[in-house]
Order: structure tokens, then C-alpha cells, then sequence
């Protein structure tokens, strides 16, 4: 099964198991990774599950969808990796990924 | 002297706090029980959550409908409250709640209204819709002083140096509102687009090419200033770079995060954060006070829209004999009852 990273502003680090077509704010959330709140539950509607893509993983996890990019204006400490985690699938391919939660979700 | 004091208050049944589909539909389930209710939001609109956060998005699990949208929700259940006209305080907070000699409640909100109930049913969801905060260092000084999250009087920022900060409908529309009266305004926003309607858009892109207002692509990074006074906000350019806007105010608009909010103060029970209720009435640790929705917990709690409307169909009747504890409730349904066919004006 792939495993996701979430590292913490503070650099606390938290990896779980991910199965393949979860979310990457469903992990979080199902696994208590603090920095993730999903306010609306994952209708990409809240801008509280926003996370930074690890460089080293933003060709594979790609750019956000307008919505997503739409959403994310509400979104605090914007970065050229910034990503919506609920909009993440998990696929074979992610195994590995490393995402950052920002300072603060809202 | 408080402003809430200087008002007679209303005199209710039941006061609902939240104006969600939960709370809409009990206002119907107490109608039907002759119970008049007051409802309570901090939106300026009902429908809670379905309105505030999904109101395109479609909602699979409500009986009887296939698919129906927030929005769609939340217009049917107006339709279906309509004939219990229920009263509705909206874009209002509740901040105090106290019982009175007569076992009833009492509860002011923000905006200065007062409502004595004889029960209250918190359905608030997630709790209390507010404004996202920016994470910025000090920010706490300087809001309400020259930080704010809405605008109460435009003339409050007349020859003001104003900066906007954000990229949706809230900052467009007090770009353009405040433009007029401002001594220099800068909206501040991370790219040359926005989520906004597009008519604003180009009100807004005309202003700045007629140099009225300026146009800054970037994100807040610090505030500047001393006692609440502010003086320059720094923005943060995508490479990490810094510049500075002079500025009197900000104005952050960065869309709106639930908190349990003044929920917390009023003594009940709570578990994880929630108000722990039974589940024969749906009543918290303090009778006379229920909660339903998503803001309750009980063994086996579900946070959906059906469970909500199950709980206000018990809580109303609970709620009937703390209003009138000698009553005697004869069971009725809707389909055959001539008394309810004329609570609902069908007779």
C-alpha cells in the first residue's frame, strides 16, 4: 500500500498507510495528522486542507484544477506547490509523497 | 449601557440557533406542536453550510430525493416551513445566553436583539461561520483597530489609506465600494485572477487602469505598526521578495471557517467538542436546552442531514411539554390530520 509523509510546520513528521484512490486529506484526517482540518469534508469548498506539495513531488502530483485554484485564493501562505489535499487521489505512483502542512489551515 | 439592553425583548416558544437544514426543520417539527420559533444566524442568509459551503454540490442521502443540490435543500425547506412563519435574525451572533426566574432563556446576539424562549435548540452545525484570520504575527493588536474582517460603516474609511487583501466577491466588492471614499486604496491579491463575479472584475481592472485604485499581485507577509495603529503591510511577491503598502487599514477577506464559538461558554456538557445530548430528546446536560445536528454527539452519532431531522421530530416533542408540561401530545400525522392540515394551510 503507498505511504504519504505529512510533515508538520513545526517538522513533526507523520507517516501513514494510503490505499490507492483515497485522498490525501482522507489519511490525514482518518489517521488524526494535525494541520489538516477539511471543513467541509472534502467538497473542495474550504480551503482548510491545504498542503505544500514536496518539490521533489510536484511534477507527479501535477497542477490543481481551476476550482481548486479558485479555492485556493482563500487559502493563507500560497506557494508554487500548493495543492488542496482533498484533491489528491492516491495512486501506485504516489507511494512515497511527501506533502507539508502549512502554518495555519484558517 | 449595552445596546442590547435598550431593546424590548421578543417573547418566543423556542429560539433556534443555526439556520441549517436541521435548524430549518424544526422549525417545522415544533409548528406542528404549535411551538413559534425565532431562528438565529451569523450568515446573512439560511441554509447554513448547504448554502454557505456546497450549494451546487449535490447531496446523495436525503430520502426521497435521488440527488438534490445544498441550495435545492435548503429552497424546499423554506417552501416547506413557510406556513409556521418563523422569524429569522440573520448576520447576528448569539453571544450571551442566561435562564431566568420563569425557568426560561434569555439571549442576546451582537447586533443588539434580545429573545426570551422558553426553549432553545442549538442546531449550529460546525458551530459559528467566521472570517479567516491571516496567520500574521501581532495581527490580535491591531484588529478592529485598523485590521477588520467586514465593514460596518464605508464613512469609517473615508481619507483612509485601505488595503484589501484576497481575491473573491467580498474583496472585489469593498474595492469598489470603498475606492470612492478612500484616500488610496490597494487591493492585494496572489494572481491576475479572480474568483469573483466578472462584472466586478472589470469595474475593478478599469479603476486601476484609470489609477484610482492600485492592483498588487502578492500575499500578506507582516503588519507594521504601534498600538494597533497600522502603518504598512508587507506583501511577499511569489519569489519570496517583500515590498510595502503604506496603510491606515486592512482588510483581509479570505473567506469564512466554522469555531464552536460562544457555544463553549453556556455550561453544557461537552464531548470532543460537541454537546453531548441524550437520544430519547436530544436535550443537553441543561433541560430546557437541546442541540441537534451536527453540533450533538450520542453513542452511535452520525453527522448527516437525516439523522438531524429524525432528532428535531423527537426534540420537538420534548421541547412541547417544557413549554406546557401539563400537555397532553396526541400522536398525528401529517397525511390524515385535519388539526395539522390546518397548522399547514392545506385544509
Amino acid at each position: 500500500m503507498p505511504k504519504i509523509t505529512y510533515i508538520e510546520h513545526g517538522g513533526k513528521k507523520h507517516i501513514v498507510d494510503a490505499p490507492v484512490g483515497t485522498t490525501v486529506m482522507e489519511n490525514a484526517i482518518k489517521n488524526g495528522v494535525p494541520g489538516i482540518v477539511a471543513e467541509c469534508g472534502g467538497a473542495c469548498s474550504c480551503a482548510t486542507c491545504h498542503v505544500h506539495v514536496d518539490g521533489a513531488w510536484k511534477e507527479k502530483v501535477g497542477p490543481p484544477s481551476p476550482m481548486e485554484e479558485d479555492m485556493l485564493d482563500f487559502a493563507f501562505d500560497v506557494q508554487p506547490t500548493s495543492r488542496l489535499s482533498c484533491q489528491i487521489k492516491v495512486t501506485e505512483e504516489l507511494d512515497g509523497l511527501v506533502v507539508h502542512t502549512p502554518a495555519q489551515q484558517g | 449601557m449595552n445596546k442590547a439592553d435598550t431593546r424590548e425583548p421578543i417573547q418566543t416558544d423556542a429560539v433556534i440557533i443555526g439556520a441549517g437544514p436541521v435548524g430549518l426543520f424544526a422549525v417545522f417539527e415544533l409548528g406542528l406542536l404549535d411551538l413559534k420559533a425565532h431562528v438565529i444566524d451569523i450568515l446573512p442568509k439560511p441554509g447554513g453550510q448547504c448554502a454557505e459551503l456546497y450549494p451546487e454540490k449535490p447531496i446523495y442521502d436525503i430520502p426521497g430525493w435521488p440527488v438534490i443540490t445544498g441550495e435545492g435543500l435548503v429552497e424546499k425547506l423554506l417552501a416547506q416551513i413557510k406556513p409556521f412563519s418563523p422569524h429569522f435574525h440573520l448576520g447576528e451572533r448569539v453571544e450571551g445566553l442566561a435562564r431566568q426566574k420563569d425557568g426560561g432563556f434569555r439571549l442576546a446576539t451582537d447586533n443588539g436583539t434580545v429573545i426570551e424562549a422558553k426553549v432553545v435548540v442549538v442546531a449550529a452545525g460546525g458551530g459559528s461561520f467566521e472570517s479567516k484570520k491571516p496567520p500574521l504575527a501581532g495581527i490580535e493588536d491591531y484588529e478592529g483597530k485598523s485590521v477588520f474582517y467586514l465593514v460596518r460603516r464605508i464613512e469609517d474609511f473615508r481619507g483612509k489609506r485601505v488595503v484589501v487583501a484576497g481575491g473573491g466577491d467580498s474583496a472585489l466588492d469593498w474595492t469598489l465600494n470603498l475606492a470612492p471614499v478612500a484616500k488610496s486604496l490597494t487591493l492585494l491579491h496572489r494572481r491576475d485572477q479572480f474568483r469573483a463575479a466578472p462584472d466586478s472584475v472589470l469595474k475593478m481592472k478599469a479603476l486601476a487602469s484609470e489609477g484610482k485604485i492600485t492592483f498588487e499581485l502578492g500575499q500578506l507577509h507582516a503588519l507594521e505598526g504601534a498600538d494597533g495603529k497600522l502603518a504598512r503591510v508587507i506583501a511577499r511577491r511569489e519569489d519570496k521578495s517583500t515590498f510595502p503598502l503604506e496603510a491606515d487599514a486592512l482588510l483581509p477577506f479570505f473567506g469564512l471557517t466554522m469555531k464552536l464559538g460562544p457555544v463553549a461558554n453556556w455550561g453544557l456538557k461537552l464531548a470532543d467538542g460537541l454537546i453531548a445530548v441524550d437520544t430519547a430528546k436530544f436535550q443537553t446536560s441543561v433541560p430546557g436546552i437541546f442541540a441537534i445536528g451536527d453540533i450533538n454527539t450520542y453513542p452511535g452519532k452520525l453527522k448527516l442531514i437525516l439523522c438531524g431531522f429524525h432528532e428535531a421530530a423527537l426534540m420537538a416533542q420534548a421541547a412541547a411539554h417544557v413549554v406546557d408540561p401539563g400537555r397532553r401530545i396526541v400522536f398525528q400525522y401529517t397525511t390524515t390530520s385535519t388539526s395539522l392540515h390546518k397548522k399547514l394551510g392545506v385544509s
